[in-house]
């Protein structure tokens, strides 16, 4: 039973800085390259030495992954191909492949610009590391090696996220990436194929939650930003720069229309326009609904929404303003909160999940006071609100593609441990099938059978399937298949008998056993004989019993025939009474030593009979 | 495997292959060619269209410009329903837009039930092209349709007389029909494997011919059968061609080569641009007859920056078609399916085809008619118009035809190899305005279609009987037969074997019975064993997995079945070891056992008696005897000794 090994460097048991390594087939597969938002240190990246604990690592991995754009994905990147030096394939969407660079570039300058970090990875860097990225596009079949195969399948959590599944030999692993399972309003629903993988490893971010109607959410959302912009108060929505911004804006955007709304609606991204063209340009990874009528209207035009200038800030009276990042950990949106957090007319709702560690995470968990690194403090009077627009599958949605992808083991990463456990046992109970949600660094082994593929000639399937057309149909009938397997330069075919003798010059050897039973029965030999054909049609009722006109009645390469005793040159000497030798007869049974056991019961038989 | 050719159109073909007893059919075609024996439909009524004199005795063929046209909705040559059971195919195969435009008439008028796959560029664009036609015909219908004619060929002049199997033809499809067919159509990707029926894998792969086009591969664990159909090896907008996929294949089906042979694209491209910059400098318009997608983005490109070049930058372009801002807004959204130069486009981000700048810049504009608003407005002269039908027989073009054929310095150029421009002008003769002919035709010509073939080396090459046939003017214009490989030809209409013998399928061993197998390596390289499993069906893919353990109770007494049987079986080979058998009879105590060697007759034989149990054992080279008079147990015995003295798999 060859093995599955799966390693989480992160989201094992944790949100945050997705890195698997995943090892089938011999092969060594890293499954995305993300970043921790809630550290500064080194903790941020995955733990590469784990891989080799030193020297060049591209060795000892086939290739990476990446599943979508967000940092917590492919933030890792520029990293671990610049700065560890791993020069292998790295395989991702082309939405991926254009987005994500821009948002590592934002990250970087953050970090770097802002924070005044040192080593950290370049612009340069970033553009290199681009450069050994491979794009492909959904359902292609890329071999990244002559075994090594991979897929794409639509995931719908942000723009070009995918699913990938993964095949070496007949073993087989889905990775989900993080997805979501119903469409929303500028992406459509994941969707994936009965493929049967060993594996599915699955994120789990809301593996306890059913979330209600999106309709619900989406009206609560705009209900409460209309009440506080009413009353002159601001609100801020930290977000990132692709993905949620969209939907969310496409939503303001037709709010503000229908109810004639003045309010100014900023989108302080910096990268507005860029980020809308891209999503012009691949509009066919929208929903149904934007491909279908963007010839005449995009919906990423918009009216009310205008680009976000930092002196806007202490503007007076009430606005809506868009700003990344989406946690609150750095940059603008860290910026704008400091500034309206002691107002209680202001508010900041959260639309996406917040990793342990940043002031989003701080506030949701309703701190009122925020401690910054320059000793510095911000009450938090403004209302806090967190609403999940966060693209991902519920606990339904979740359960849903198991069943859709029907894989023989689960396991659950990207989640938080105890909303796993009780997912896990959810799974175990409804699908029968094993679970796993192993922690960083933490080996998970899953041994999965393999099936052999194997040449078979077409002759002897045919025979088979002729035998098994000719019987009444019977679901239940068992389908036998009987042949040689030859073993030959590492090919392995199955073949017919008499193909294996003839092909490869091999003497056959007939090994045939003869028995003889006494019976006494005056009546004549054929009349004898056809009694004795209505007992083995009878006994053998499975079988094909044959009787010939020479009175020989056949069995496979079982023969039997009555000879009488007198004339039987074979006749024993020892123990028998020639005197009423006109009434005994000799049953000769002879076989091929391939029917021994059917030989050998009739043999039984006739010794039972007389 | 059989080959059915229900279209007589070498560039827009249409097969029906017959494989593991299903029907698949490659391609859709619709022949276009047959409306040139029709009128023009203009979109205001004609004069000199609506008082051509009869043609006798037919009231619906007019006599024009010294040739004869059907006075008649126009009609368009489909696949042949003759040959094949429309309602018996599967699936059905798209290779690129120009070669589905016949699916209405198969998935609307048929009783055709399969599954049809395309790329997505394939279904958008081809839609584009459907829609096109329907529009233009319904713009300017026709109240008559002729069918009088079709019985009477014998008395029509050439080329009406010739024409192939008139019956055939048909009006166009509806809105609705349109609609409905493209809805069948299921999207594939590139290099996506797809199963089909669990019968075979198909996958399509890049053509390099236009945005989206594919060349298909049908496999089966031994089988592979490749249909390239409208392949281009040169450098243009969409992706490149994927030659690796289409290697060594058992069959290799190819069709759609260039239909211009003798020229050069490159060159008329050049000539084209010479043309246009020649026709503005003299105060004339041109105009060029175009599809609403294809070798028309290329157009744009290069004649933009050949007037900048010239100094003519300011001369306005105008794309007209039905489709037109359906067509420039999804080149734009493709980048997946271009080349690598235009997809690396939109990581900028950037729109990958310039026309996107030009259509931002006014330079170039695009209406669905003539007649659209702000078409009267913005319309300027001296210009180029891009406009269809490149037959001439339908949409916007026949207007603008009217409108300048009068005056010398305008031009009228055709870049579309699909009609011979000719014919296409015939009816409007006589022409003042220049007629170029600068076909732009980027499919393989013969000479990369040799070394295309060369490199694909497939087993069995099928191709079009007038591929073999050098070109008359230019005779080393054919596919070369190479010696080593086979080469069919067929004909329209022709039903063909191909010569695909299967020997062999897929299954596959489940590891519990795997692991129980242990080969012996009977001749030198060569590991035997007897396998006996259940065979389990699933989708059509073949498993096989152990036969139940043997029950442990004394089987003697119970009836064997199959099963019991065959999963003991091992098969006997090679001689006997006498010597050793008589060893072992020794050891159990069976003292007066005698070994007798009997020569003669068909070679040496051996006779062992063992007087004390009744038994003889006879051994000659090939076949081992027992008769045994004894003991059950005995003979069992006997058995055992025996299995021990011959080698078995």
């Amino acid at each position: 039973m060859p093995d599955i090994k799966i390693t989480p460097l992160g989201a094992g048991q944790d949100v945050g800085r997705s890195c698997l390594l995943l090892e089938i087939g011999g092969k060594n597969i890293m499954l995305d390259c993300g970043l921790h938002m809630g550290f500064n240190d080194e903790r941020r990246f995955p733990d590469f030495s784990y891989i080799v604990p030193e020297g060049p690592i591209t060795s000892h991995i086939d290739c990476v992954i990446i599943s979508h754009f967000h940092l917590d994905h492919c933030g890792a990147l520029p990293y671990m191909s610049e700065m560890i030096g791993y020069n292998g394939p790295i395989y991702m969407t082309h939405p991926t492949k254009a987005i994500a660079p821009i948002l590592l570039e934002d990250m970087r300058k953050v970090a770097v610009e802002r924070k005044g970090e040192s080593n950290f990875f370049t612009t340069q860097m970033i553009k290199d590391c681009m450069k050994k990225v491979i794009a492909v596009t959904l359902h292609q079949s890329v071999m990244v090696d002559s075994e090594l195969e991979i897929k794409a399948y639509y995931a719908g959590h942000v723009l070009g996220a995918a699913m990938f599944w993964i095949r070496v030999g007949s073993q087989s692993v889905v990775y989900t990436g993080d997805y979501n399972m119903t469409p929303d309003r500028h992406l459509g629903a994941a969707w994936i194929d009965k493929c049967r993988p060993d594996l599915l490893i699955t994120e789990s971010t809301y593996a306890t939650t059913i979330r209600d109607s999106k309709r619900c959410r989406e009206r609560d959302f705009l209900k409460k930003v209309h009440e506080c912009v009413a009353k002159g108060g601001k609100v801020l929505i930290p977000v990132f720069a692709l993905g949620r911004a969209q939907e969310l804006c496409i939503l303001l955007e037709t709010y503000w229309e229908r109810m004639n709304l003045k309010y100014p609606i900023y989108f302080a991204v910096g990268l507005t326009e860029k980020a809308n063209t891209y999503y012009k340009m691949f509009i066919t990874w929208t929903n149904q609904k934007i491909r279908k009528t963007f010839v005449q209207r995009n919906m990423f035009d918009f009216k009310h929404i205008k680009p976000f200038d930092k002196g806007y800030i202490d503007n007076p009276g009430a606005m809506v303003v868009f700003a990344t990042p989406g946690m609150l950990h750095a940059g603008l949106s860290l910026q704008i909160f400091k500034k309206w957090a002691p107002n209680e007319n202001n508010m900041v709702i959260m639309p996406g999940y917040c990793v342990q560690g940043t002031v989003g995470h701080k506030i949701l968990g309703g701190a009122k006071k925020v401690e910054f690194e320059n000793k510095q403090t911000v009450d938090v009077k403004m209302s806090v609100e967190y609403m999940s627009f966060s693209a991902h599958a519920d606990a339904k949605g979740i359960m849903q593609l198991i069943q859709n992808c029907e894989p023989k083991n689960v396991m659950l990463v990207h989640g938080e441990a105890e909303k796993m456990e009780f997912l896990k046992s959810k799974i175990k109970e409804e699908f029968k099938i094993n679970c796993y949600m192993p922690a960083n660094g933490e080996t998970c082994v899953i041994s999965t059978p393999v099936k052999i593929p194997v040449d078979v000639s077409l002759s002897l399937l045919k025979a088979e399937s002729k035998m098994y057309n000719a019987q009444p149909p019977d679901p239940k009938r068992r389908r036998l298949i009987h042949g040689v397997l030859v073993v030959k330069d590492n090919k392995i075919i199955l073949m017919e008998l008499k193909d294996v003798f003839m092909e490869y010059g091999i003497n056959k050897h007939i090994m045939r056993y003869t028995s003889k039973v006494k019976i006494d029965d005056p009546g004549p030999k054929l009349r004898v004989a056809e009694k004795l054909f209505n007992i083995l049609q009878e006994k053998l009722s499975e079988w094909v019993v044959k009787f010939q006109e020479n009175g020989k009645i056949v069995v496979e390469s079982v023969e039997i025939s009555i000879e009488d005793l007198s004339s039987s040159g074979m006749a024993s000497t020892s123990d028998t009474d020639t005197s009423q030798s006109q009434s005994q007869k000799n049953i000769c049974v002879t076989w091929n030593n391939q029917d021994e056991d059917l030989g050998s019961y009739i043999l039984n038989l006739l010794h039972n009979i007389s | 495997m059989k080959l059915y050719c229900l279209s007589n159109d070498l560039a827009k073909s249409c097969f029906v292959v017959s494989f593991k007893e299903r029907l698949f059919m490659l391609d859709c075609g619709l022949t276009e060619q047959t409306v040139l024996n029709f009128l023009p439909l203009p979109l205001v009524q004609s004069s000199k269209l609506s008082t051509l004199p009869n043609y006798p005795p037919f009231l619906e063929i007019k006599e024009c410009c010294g040739r004869t046209f059907i006075d008649s909705a126009p009609e368009f040559g489909t696949p042949s329903e003759k040959m094949v059971d429309f309602s018996e195919i599967d699936v059905i195969f798209i290779s690129n837009y120009l070669n589905m435009l016949a699916l209405p008439y198969i998935t609307e008028g048929t009783d055709f039930k399969g599954t049809v796959y395309a790329t997505e560029p394939t279904l958008q664009i081809g839609r584009f092209f459907l829609e096109e036609l329907v529009e233009y015909i319904e713009s300017a219908p026709k109240a008559s349709s002729a069918s009088f004619w079709k019985d009477m060929l014998n008395l029509l002049p050439p080329p009406l007389s010739d024409a192939y199997k008139p019956k055939n033809w048909k009006q166009i499809f509806t809105m609705k029909d349109v609609n409905n067919s493209v809805a069948r159509v299921k999207i594939a990707g590139y290099d996506e494997k797809l199963d089909i029926l669990g019968v075979l894998q198909a996958t399509p792969v890049s053509s390099g011919f236009c945005l989206g086009s594919s060349n298909w591969v049908l496999t089966t664990s031994h089988e592979k059968i490749c249909y390239v159909s409208g392949s281009s090896t040169l450098t243009t907008h969409p992706r490149p061609i994927n030659q690796s996929a289409l290697k060594h294949a058992d069959v290799l089906i190819m069709t759609g080569l260039t239909q211009a042979p003798t020229v050069n694209p490159d060159t008329k491209l050049g000539e084209l641009c010479i043309n246009v910059a020649m026709t503005i400098r003299n105060n004339g318009s041109c105009l060029i007859p175009c599809y609403p997608s294809g070798v028309v983005y290329d157009l744009f490109e290069c004649l933009t920056q050949n007037l900048e070049n010239s100094g003519l930058a300011n001369v306005p372009m105008f794309f007209i078609t039905p489709v037109a801002d359906s067509s420039l807004a999804y080149s734009n959204i493709l980048a997946e399916w271009l080349s690598s130069a235009k997809q690396n486009k939109v990581y900028v981000p950037d729109d990958p085809f310039p026309h996107a700048f030009l259509l931002k810049n006014n330079k170039l504009k695009h209406y669905k008619h003539i007649y659209s608003e702000g078409f009267s407005t913005d319309f300027r002269q001296p210009c180029v118009v891009f406009c269809g039908h490149p037959s001439l027989r339908f949409g916007d073009a026949v207007h603008f035809i009217e409108m300048w054929g009068n005056n010398p310095n305008n031009s009228i150029i055709f870049t579309e190899p699909d009609f011979p421009y000719l014919q296409a002008l015939a009816p409007y003769q006589p022409l003042a305005m220049k007629a170029c002919y600068c076909p732009i035709e980027t499919s393989l010509n013969f000479q990369q279609a040799n070394k295309l073939i060369k490199d694909l080396k497939p087993g069995v090459l099928v191709i079009p009987e007038q591929y073999t046939k050098p070109h008359p003017s230019t005779p080393t214009l054919c596919i070369d037969q190479p010696q080593d490989k086979k080469v069919i030809t067929f004909k329209c209409g022709e039903i063909i074997k191909l010569p695909l013998k299967r020997k062999m399928d897929r299954v596959y061993l489940s590891s519990e019975l795997a692991q129980k197998i242990v080969p012996k390596e009977v001749v030198t390289g060569v590991n035997l064993s007897t396998i006996t499993g259940i065979l389990h069906v699933k989708d059509n893919v073949s498993h096989i997995v152990p036969c139940d353990e043997a029950e442990a109770a004394e089987i003697t007494y119970k009836c064997p079945s199959r099963e019991d049987l065959l999963k003991k079986v091992k098969y006997e080979y090679g001689n006997l070891d006498i010597e050793l058998f008589m060893k072992k009879l020794q050891q159990d105590g069976i003292t007066d056992a005698r070994l007798e060697r009997n020569t003669g007759g068909q070679g040496t034989s051996f006779t062992i008696t063992i007087p004390s149990e009744d038994t003889v054992v006879k051994i000659e080279e090939n076949s081992t005897h027992i008769v045994c008079g004894g003991k059950p147990s005995l003979r069992l015995k006997l058995r055992d000794f025996l299995m021990k003295c011959i080698q078995n798999f």
